[in-house]
Order: C-alpha cells, then structure tokens, then sequence
C-alpha cells in the first residue's frame, strides 16, 4: 500500500468564507511533505479535517486506500495541531499513558519516546509547570507512541526560541530520517526546505503548487560570472540561443538561460571560444523562499 | 463490555489525577455518611426533648424516601465534577487531542456518560449501605417484607442522579464554561417554576398545570424524590391538630421514571450532536 492519505476535492466553508477549495492531494508512503502557505491559507483547516476535528463541507479523503476508518486511521498516526494540548494537572508520564489508554497500546514505549526527546528527567513533573518548547517536545513523543506509520505535524516550532526551534528540528530530521511519513505545515521555509522532499503550497485555500522540493527550487536558475569586461561579455552572451536574459549587477554578470540543458561547462566554453575568460562562474538557484513568495505573491 | 470499561477506564483516569475532583468526590461521600449523625441528634426544647432517630425517619421503609431525599441535597457536590469534566476538556483543548489520538466523537461522550452511570451508581450503592445498616440499627420493624418495601426509592435516587449529571454534562458541551452551564442550570430551575405558575395562572387547573409541566425536565427530575416530611407520623399529627391533611404522598409513577429516562436520552445524544456538529 503506497498511498497513505488521498485527499479529492476537499472544502470546507465558514458563511461566505471559503477557507479551503476543492483541495486535492495524495499523501504516499516513505516521503516527507511540508504543507506550507501564508497565515489563513487554509493549512490548518485542511489538517483539522483529516484529522476529523473540523467537519468538511465538501469533497472526501481516505486513509489507507480506504481500508480503515478515519478513526482507525488516526490510531495508526501521529498528529500535533497548533500549540500541544494535555492535561496540565497531569504528568507528562500520565498524560501518555492516557495516550495510551486511547490508542490502545501497551504504555511500555512512554520511557522510550520520552528519551528520545529528552524528557526522561522530567517526567514525572506535572505538564503546567513544562516550558512551551518541553510541552512541543512531549506532543511529539506522545505522537510517537504508536510507531506511526504517518506523523502530522503542524507548525512544531511555533512560539519557540531558536535552540527549541534547533530541538524540534533535529528530532524531526531523526524521525523522517527513519523512513516515517511526515507531513510537516509551516511557514519556517527553511525547515521545509531542509526537511522535506515534497511540497504543497496553498494560497487562499487553493493548492498553487505540489511537487518535489528540488522541482520548485530547479525550476528557475541562473549563472552568476566574474569578468574583465562585463559590457562586452554581455553583448557575447546575449548571441547564444540558449540564454534568455543577461544582468550586470555591481560588475557581476547574472546570465538566465532559456532551457535547464545550458550547463556552467558549455557557457566556460562558449566564451572562451569568443576569447572572454572567466575568473568565476557559479550556478546559482532561488532559495524555497524565494519561490513560496513568488509563487505566493 | 469491554468497549463500556475502556471507556469508563479512560474517563475515571481523567478524574482520578483531578484534585478538584477528588475533593469534592470525598466531601460528598463524609457528608453523606452525615446523615447518620441525624440519628444521634437530640432536641432540648423547654420540657420536650426530641430524638430525631425515634420520630420514625430511620424506619423500614421509609428510610429509603427519607435517606435518598437527604442525600439529594448533596448532588451539587458531584454536579461541579460532572459539569468540570466536560468543560476542562475544552478549556485545556483536550477534546481536540482526544479525537486527534483516535477517540470517536460519540466515543467521547459516551465515556463521558458511563462515568455519570458508574457515579450514580456507587452514590446510590453508598446510600442504600448506609440506609441498611441505620435502619437495621434504629427500625421498629426489620421483617424483610417491610425492609425492602419501596426500595424503588433508590431506584428513583440513581435516575435522579443520573437525570441531573446528563442535564449538567449536556450544558457543559453547550456552553463550554463551568460557571455558565451550572448558572444556566439553576435559571433553569426558576424558569420552569415560573412556567408552571404561568399554567396555573392561564388554565386556572393545578391538576392540568402539573400535569404539563411534569414533562419539563427539572420537574420530571424533581417528581422522582418527593419530600418525605409529610409522611412522618409526627408530620400527620400536627396536620391533624390543625386540621389539614397535610400527607399529600401518592408515590413516585412509573411515568416519572419514563419521563426522565426520556430526557436522559435526549441530553446525551444533544451533547453528542453538539461535539459532532462544532468545529474543534
């Protein structure tokens, strides 16, 4: 069974609002999905519904090919929405044990998964009295507690200072790393970029964008060369077929090609067949960010 | 069964942790075992000493009207429990996580609803204990014919209970606040007083009026306990004296029971429309 999650058509509406539209998307095994989106586009709306907190008002998904129930489903899953919820007269120790009770699992993994976010030490202590990066990491190991087959994960370092922010990450990187399923919302780009291998991106609770991280980041590149002359270099470069647009910025040459088939090989032996040698030559791309704001914009 | 124990597991795991809870769980059981100390209270007035225990209130069968009724006044200790289970559930954003880990929605309430049951019925199993063992001490009758007689009365004492615990779980989902839910509660209460005052006032027939508003739910919840007061032999006396025929106890109708199951049904299955039909 490759295919975890499949999403057709999904909507949901608040009165006149449309907060998700008629999204669709598949969810397959062994990858890590970054949902991302400006704030309201629809991330967390779309990730209540699967997760049967917030009622669709159209469309349908199906878990596990349609073998399982959503109920079923989410005891084989893992899933964090916004800020981490337990009880707070609660320890952390009884609070995943109540997860497990739940879920319908032994409760033998609780010190296992608490050790893996580092919380063994403090496990007996009552949830109020945890900071809000120890309460993120102890969403996480309650979400753990089942081995799941999937882990959803929605905006996990939100709130956090930048070692919990270096935490969370790192014990996200381990998980995915471990071939789980992931899907991670959120708008740290970076984290997305650095985490996962797909993206999704949602804009008004439209999908605009779903592929591999690496198409979004290829689908535009350019070379960016040092030269003597950049004037005449320019006016050598722009009688290439393959190249679409030449910039000089600040005596650096930004050259865009037409076709992803121009390599930095061809460009060094292009201009050294019309005499102009380079003293760099480097290809450049447009960082995820760059391209969720331009996608986004 | 498993499913009912689960369920029963998860919540009392909830409450157990529960400071709250667990305080006023062990001051409704002290002061319900307060009753007992009527028995030992003894009234001095002028020449006339009075021991309650000897007016008849710890007689089989009356003592299962009276203890229910006494205890009765005790819900409210387990009524903040109730109404805080439910509500803490959305004031900590519990509820969310609940279903996120793979509870059902009518799971949910369900777990919600067998603790009530499993509550009402260790109150009722407390207060029938604690009768037994008075009555046994201070009945002028103990034949057991007599000592099970209208032993409906805790029958009637644990849908009480349990009539009043759905009512206040299903203001809890509604109203998402302890406060509002339980003023709400006894509005409710002064509400229906007031439409039965209205009946009796428009159709000028306190017969017809009761017999309306015999199916409002405080008053179909009410009609279960009836005050037992009148029926004391003391009570009847000092009517005669005067003059009234001041027993006015025709027993609790088999209507009641219906009417209240009815309305029990209709709050759990309204808590659960509500947690199904809301956004979380």
């Amino acid at each position: 069974m490759s295919n975890i999650l499949q999403v057709t058509d999904l909507t949901k509406t608040f009165g006149k609002l449309t907060a998700v539209d008629r999204l669709s998307f598949t969810i397959e095994k062994g990858h890590v999905y970054g949902l991302l989106g400006p704030n309201g586009s629809g991330k967390s709306t779309t990730l209540g519904m699967i997760l049967n907190v917030v009622n669709k008002t159209a469309g349908d998904f199906k878990w596990f090919e349609g073998t399982l129930t959503t109920q079923e489903a989410l005891k084989r899953i893992g899933a964090i929405i916004e800020r981490p919820n337990f009880y707070p007269y609660m320890t952390a120790w009884q609070n995943l044990n109540l997860v497990c009770k739940i879920k319908e699992i032994p409760n033998q993994t609780i010190d296992e998964k608490l050790e893996i976010v580092g919380l063994s030490d403090r496990k007996h202590d009552k949830f109020k009295t945890y900071s809000l990066g120890m309460k993120q990491r102890l969403a996480i190991a309650s979400s753990l507690l089942n081995n799941p087959e999937m882990l959803i994960l929605d905006e996990p370092t939100n709130g956090l200072d930048p070692k919990g922010i270096h935490e969370i990450r790192k014990i996200i990187k381990t998980i995915a790393d471990q071939g789980t399923t992931i899907i991670l919302a959120s708008h740290l780009l970076d984290e997305v970029e650095k985490v996962c291998d797909q993206v999704i991106i949602l804009q008004k609770g439209k999908k605009i964008f779903e592929g591999k991280v690496s198409d979004i980041s290829l689908q535009t590149f350019w070379y960016e060369i040092l030269v003597d002359q950049p004037e005449k270099t320019k006016e050598i470069l722009l009688n290439h077929s393959d190249i679409q647009e030449v910039v000089i910025e600040n005596n650096l040459l930004k050259v865009f090609p037409k076709t992803k088939a121009l390599t930095g090989k061809d460009l060094n032996e292009f201009l050294a067949k019309q005499g102009c040698y380079l003293e760099s030559l480097v290809k450049k791309q447009p960082r995820l960010e760059d391209e969720f704001l331009k996608i986004t914009a | 069964m498993k499913h009912f124990v689960r369920l029963l597991n998860i919540e009392f795991y909830k409450i157990k942790h529960h400071k709250l809870s667990r305080i006023l769980f062990i001051a409704y059981f002290v002061l319900l075992s307060g009753i007992a100390l009527i028995a030992a209270i003894k009234f001095d007035i002028g020449h006339v000493e009075i021991h309650l225990a000897e007016q008849g209130i710890f007689n089989f069968p009356y003592i299962w009207h009276f203890n229910t009724w006494v205890a009765d006044f005790l819900t409210f200790f387990l009524a903040i429990i109730v109404v805080s289970m439910v509500t803490n559930e959305y004031s900590y954003r519990t509820v969310k996580q609940n279903l996120i880990d793979g509870m059902s929605k009518k799971e949910f309430v369900l777990s919600k609803f067998y603790f009530l049951v499993a509550l009402s019925l260790l109150a009722t199993v407390f207060v029938f204990v604690m009768s037994l063992i008075l009555g046994l001490s201070y009945s002028d009758y103990t034949s057991s014919g007599i000592i099970f007689k209208d032993i409906y009365f805790l029958v009637a004492f644990f849908l009480k209970l349990l009539g009043v615990f759905s009512f206040i779980m299903f203001l809890g989902f509604l109203f998402k606040r302890s406060a509002i839910a339980l003023g709400f509660f006894f509005i409710w209460m002064i509400v229906e007083g007031i439409f039965y005052g209205l009946l009796r006032w428009k159709l000028f027939d306190k017969e017809l009026a009761e017999n309306i508003s015999q199916f409002f739910p405080y008053t179909a919840i009410k009609n279960l306990l009836p005050e037992p007061i009148t029926r004391l032999n003391a009570a009847k006396n000092l009517g005669k004296q005067i003059g009234e025929h001041i027993d006015k106890f025709e027993g609790v109708l088999l209507l009641n029971f219906i009417i209240v199951g009815v309305w029990i049904t209709t709050f759990v299955y309204f808590s659960y429309k509500i947690l199904k039909k809301r956004d979380l």
